[in-house]
């Protein structure tokens, strides 16, 4: 036992610095779990793909009129003589029924699609995550009168619903396609929000924060709700899409955006009878439909995978 | 309250079993690798160990050791991808189970080769009855009827001294607890009489007035049947207790083997040494404890030459560079002893030093 | 609610309030000035009388009924004084982590006091609760759950100043972070990382430095060790050593590994089924232990020996440890003890000195809870 020495750790950690401070700067790189589950993201060919995809719907829905000289507004967009008339020349998608170019309201209807897809997430997670985060972190009463709340509103059906409201509430623009979606797809966020902080609230460090005397505030916020969110950001993408194809396909049965607003789902649903003999009129609709879901799925998709600590 | 004095003698290898010669179970150069996003980990690096029947092996070691994969290799249960095994032999009897079909392996598990791992609540499946699950055995590899597994499951209950078993044959796994599930892990275990049972941390999650009760109760069953045991733990005083010859572990390698005696008295590799010299002793209360410097290594980059070389107090240069391999540890004189091997470029220097 | 009532018939031998000098606060300004008295060494800083801890047990949605309690703690009094270590050791479900969240007052005590410095904190609230807080800190079992995993080292370590501001100027908070990464003995550049970085052992690291930056006089250790590997495991024990001489701290060492129990405790007592079965100094209760529990506990222990297991007598006790939602009547430990007579399903062993030691002056002579206290050479660990 001659050889034993017995050292101040301080000492033991000297010896390993330098194998650690290689290790630094590639930690230094990817410090946060956040971080962690980015870097991920960058290297998925998925994610690149439908970011691309995304990107370029973004920029149909901000400027459309960079993409097509043509206004669905002006008079005389829509001349009759055209009606149902396919692809030609400077009209590459053709011609609806009523003779409007399909292409510029195919791109004018993007718009629609994003805003009502982006502006339901942002409601639900907000109504659903606010409520959610009360009912787990307060609990008792206020958690079961809550849960209780939502299980009403989750046991609605959304056509049904959709019909409901749209009775009493004649308008048909976006706006009013958000609220009806966002009144009853919360639930959804509301639920994953509880559960998280549930399951937050009992870890050892937030007993630890609560040792040293910390507020409930404090609490909440530093410690619960970061958390909690990257289950909450990966359904909100996974959402997105969902959303989107939603009201399309609440607006295909006329309880969604009605005319003169344009909507893919209500221009589908015009086309429909005509199929046979002009099926253009349909497929383009359809395809940028298609698409756009498929881009927002697939994003939520990968998000998951980077971000899901249980995936890893 | 029974006051056990365990002075039985190990009893002799089990020797009826004919032409087959050897060892029951033998690993030679086993490797196992993980492919990871961060890379690929290599948690076994060539591990040699055999065990006979009615011998117990302990396999000691910390986490990341890879004691815990060598076992999961030889059950064959390793989830491969992501795990491989590059290289290495596992001979049960002779035979190479890593050449077998896998109808051939699933016939082995069970019946031949059997498992206890360490926490018997995640391994028992819990909308099953305790007396389903340990009938399915027979069952399944006997073809017996629901009623007689069921009067076979109430047989090993009574064998690990469950009490009232022919009441509680029916009951959940939640309903029993800790050290009783334990119980019924071994019993499932024992079902078919395998030559070789490897105990993973079987008694980690208990209480250590149940852990005795337990270790006891795997001996005395050992002894009974005459099984090869393999014993996995991190824990030097269940070791001392039960086993009759230990293999060390070090970021998967093995880095001494040697009769249990033996290595508490002598170890001949300076990690043994440090992890015998961390234990609290009396005479030293109220001094710091002796501690092995720096931290266990990280599997994706084990350090060159022998992998404990930056935890060592003996290293020297030889030790960054050349990788000691595993060699017969003898007396100063060159008398060997059996049993005995480390890895150490000075184990002379560890051993008599 | 008929279990609650129960819990004030006096459970152990310690007389109420024996030996403490309770002062009597009249402003919250007092109470706190109070607390930040210093204690002699040798002197008992804290002083747990007849706690009680009982977690009811209800059935029903919507109108909750009470059916029963879980007698987690169930009558425990002991006292620790300035700059020891009182270890104490019991197996699962003794009630001894739910001891440590009472010393915190992270629970509520259902009964019993605990009193810091002479003033009882289960009745503190404000300003005088905050400033216990700070002087009575807590280290956890597992270092990977009780790290939050999206705040930098330096958040963590720093937020007791957050929280406390008066303890050290902002501007100073994190040259203060970085002496103490020093102390505990990592390196002060690993302010910015992130908990995942590190090994168990440093996460330990990091959160007995949280644990020490309000310089607080009393720590409570629950298993600090149990969840690090074993080479580890002793750099901790030594690092918490130092840190005890270094800052004067008092330790509550709360663990089931008897042997390491026995290296770092000055006194241990020893609990079952939420009851002390048995206290004293180390060397009382691991050489002179009277209480049958005690010694089937201590034999139990692997030794890691492995010569002492061909000549070593070992108790083993049947059976499983009693649920504590509906634990025996009289002694706790009578269903599973082989001296259990008719006594002591009728009368509760009270903690205390037993009558035939109690004039002499040999090591048998602490208290235990036995109505047969005797003494029994058991093998064992350490």
């Amino acid at each position: 036992m001659s050889e034993k020495t017995i050292e101040r750790p301080t000492t033991d950690e000297a010896a390993l610095a330098k194998e650690l401070e290689a290790e630094e700067k590639a930690a230094a790189r990817q410090a946060s779990l956040l971080r962690d589950g980015w870097a991920d993201l960058r290297k998925r060919p998925l994610f690149i793909l439908s970011a691309l995809v995304i990107v370029c719907l973004l920029a149909l829905a901000i400027a459309p009129s960079l993409f097509t000289a043509r206004s669905p507004f002006s008079n005389g967009f829509c001349q009759l003589q055209n009606s149902m008339n396919g692809p030609g020349s400077g009209h590459l998608f053709g011609f609806d029924v009523q003779g409007c170019d399909i292409y510029t309201r195919t791109v004018y209807g993007t718009r629609n699609s994003i805003v009502v897809g982006v502006v339901t997430t942002i409601a639900t997670t907000l109504i659903g995550g606010l409520l959610g985060m009360l009912a787990g972190l307060i609990g008792g009463w206020v958690d079961m009168l809550l849960s209780r709340i939502t299980e009403v509103f989750s046991a609605l059906p959304i056509i049904i619903g959709g019909l409901l409201i749209m009775s009493i509430w004649r308008t048909g623009d976006v706006w009013t396609v958000s609220f009806i979606m966002a009144i009853l797809g919360w639930p959804q966020v509301f639920r994953i929000m509880r559960g998280e902080v549930i399951s937050n609230k009992y870890n050892d460090y937030v007993m630890a924060a609560r040792a040293l005397g910390a507020d409930s505030w404090r609490i909440a916020f530093r410690h619960i709700l970061p958390n909690t969110l990257a289950p909450v950001i990966v359904i909100t993408t996974m959402n997105l899409g969902v959303y989107i194809s939603a009201e399309a396909a609440l607006s295909y049965l006329g309880i969604g955006i009605q005319s003169p607003n344009i909507s893919w789902g209500l221009m589908i649903s015009d086309a429909q009878d005509r199929f046979l003999t002009s099926p253009h009129a349909l497929l383009f609709p359809a395809g940028a439909l298609s698409l756009t879901v498929l881009a927002f799925i697939m994003l939520g998709d990968v998000v998951r995978d980077a971000f899901d600590p249980k995936m890893r | 309250m029974t006051i056990i004095d365990p002075t039985d003698a190990v009893p002799a290898p089990r020797s009826g079993d004919g032409d087959k010669t050897g060892p029951l179970l033998e690993v030679r150069d086993l490797h196992v690798e993980f492919k990871t996003r961060e890379g690929v980990v290599r948690a076994v690096n060539g591990v040699n160990y055999s065990v006979d029947s009615g011998e117990t092996l302990a396999v000691l070691g910390e986490s990341g050791s890879g004691k815990s994969v060598t076992a999961q290799a030889i059950m064959g249960i390793l989830d491969m991808p992501p795990a491989s095994i590059p290289k290495g032999e596992i001979r049960f009897y002779g035979q190479d189970m890593l050449k077998m079909s896998g109808e051939e392996r699933r016939k082995l598990r069970g019946a031949r080769i059997a498992m206890i791992f360490q926490d018997a609540l995640s391994s028992l499946n819990p909308v099953l009855s305790v007396g389903f699950q340990l009938g399915e055995m027979f069952r399944v590899h006997q073809g017996l009827s629901r009623k007689e597994a069921k009067a076979k499951a109430i047989e090993l209950m009574d064998r690990v001294k469950i009490p009232a078993a022919a009441a509680r044959v029916n009951d959940y796994p939640h309903q029993f607890s800790g050290g009783m599930r334990q119980r019924i892990m071994i019993a499932m275990a024992l079902a078919l009489e395998p030559d070789l049972i490897i105990a993973d941390e079987p008694t980690t999650a208990l209480d250590v007035t149940v852990q005795a009760q337990v270790m006891d109760l795997l001996a005395e069953l050992q002894r009974e049947y005459r099984m090869g045991l393999i014993l996995i733990t991190h824990d030097l005083g269940v070791v001392a207790d039960v086993a009759d010859k230990i293999a060390v572990m070090y970021a998967g390698r093995i880095v001494e083997t040697a009769p249990v005696h033996e290595l508490y008295k002598r170890p001949a590799h300076p990690y043994t040494r440090g992890l015998l010299d961390s234990i609290p002793r009396l005479d030293l209360k109220g001094q710091d404890l002796y501690a092995i410097k720096g931290l266990p290594p990280n599997l994706l980059k084990v350090p060159s030459g022998c992998a404990f070389n930056p935890r060592c107090e003996r290293a020297q240069d030889i030790c960054r560079t050349d990788l000691p391999p595993l060699v017969p540890v003898t007396e100063r004189d060159g008398t060997e002893l059996p049993g005995r091997a480390s890895a150490c470029h000075f184990w002379k220097e560890t051993i008599h030093g | 609610m008929a279990d609650t009532t129960k819990a004030g018939e006096p459970t152990d031998a310690t007389p109420n309030v024996s030996g403490v000098q309770v002062v009597e606060a009249e402003s919250e300004e007092q109470a706190v000035a109070a607390l930040d008295e210093p204690v002699e060494r040798g002197e008992p800083i804290l002083q747990v009388r007849n706690l009680v801890k009982h977690f009811p047990l209800t059935q029903g949605i919507l109108i909750k009924r009470q059916v029963g309690a879980v007698k987690a703690v169930d009558g425990i009094s002991f006292d620790l004084y300035q700059g020891e270590t009182l270890g104490i050791v019991g197996e699962s479900g003794c009630g001894k982590s739910t001891v440590a969240k009472l010393l915190m007052n992270l629970e509520r005590a259902t009964a019993g006091e605990i009193f810091y410095k002479g003033q009882d904190i289960t009745k503190l609230s404000g300003r005088a609760l905050k400033a216990v807080r700070r002087n009575i800190q807590m280290i956890f079992q597992d270092p990977y759950t009780s790290l939050n995993p999206r705040m930098t080292v330096g958040d963590i370590i720093g937020e007791p100043f957050d929280i406390h501001p008066e303890v050290a100027p902002k501007g100073d908070r994190r040259r203060r972070v970085q002496e103490l990464l020093d102390v505990v003995g990592l390196n002060p550049e690993y302010i910015n990382r992130y908990p995942h970085q590190f090994s168990g052992g440093q996460r330990q690291r990091i959160g007995i430095a949280r644990g020490l930056a309000l310089n607080p006089e009393v720590i409570i250790c629950d298993e600090p060790v149990s969840a690090l590997d074993v080479s580890v495991q002793a750099q901790v024990i030594n690092l918490m050593e130092r840190l005890q001489d270094e800052f004067n701290l008092s330790y509550i060492f709360i663990a089931h590994d008897l042997s390491i129990v026995r290296h770092i405790s000055d006194r241990v007592g020893v609990m079952y089924l939420g009851r002390m079965a048995e206290i004293g100094t180390d060397e009382q209760i691991y050489e002179h232990p009277t209480h049958p529990y005690t010694q089937a506990l201590l034999s139990a222990v692997p030794v890691p020996d492995p010569d002492a297991r061909e000549h070593r007598e070992r108790i083993i006790l049947t059976g499983d440890v009693p649920s504590p939602a509906n634990p025996p009547s009289g002694c706790r430990f009578r269903t599973r003890c082989w001296k259990a007579q008719d006594k002591c399903a009728e009368e509760t062993p009270l903690l205390a000195i037993p009558e035939r030691f109690k004039s002499s002056d040999s090591p048998a002579a602490h208290e235990s809870a036995c109505h047969f206290a005797e003494e029994k050479d058991v093998v064992h660990a350490a």
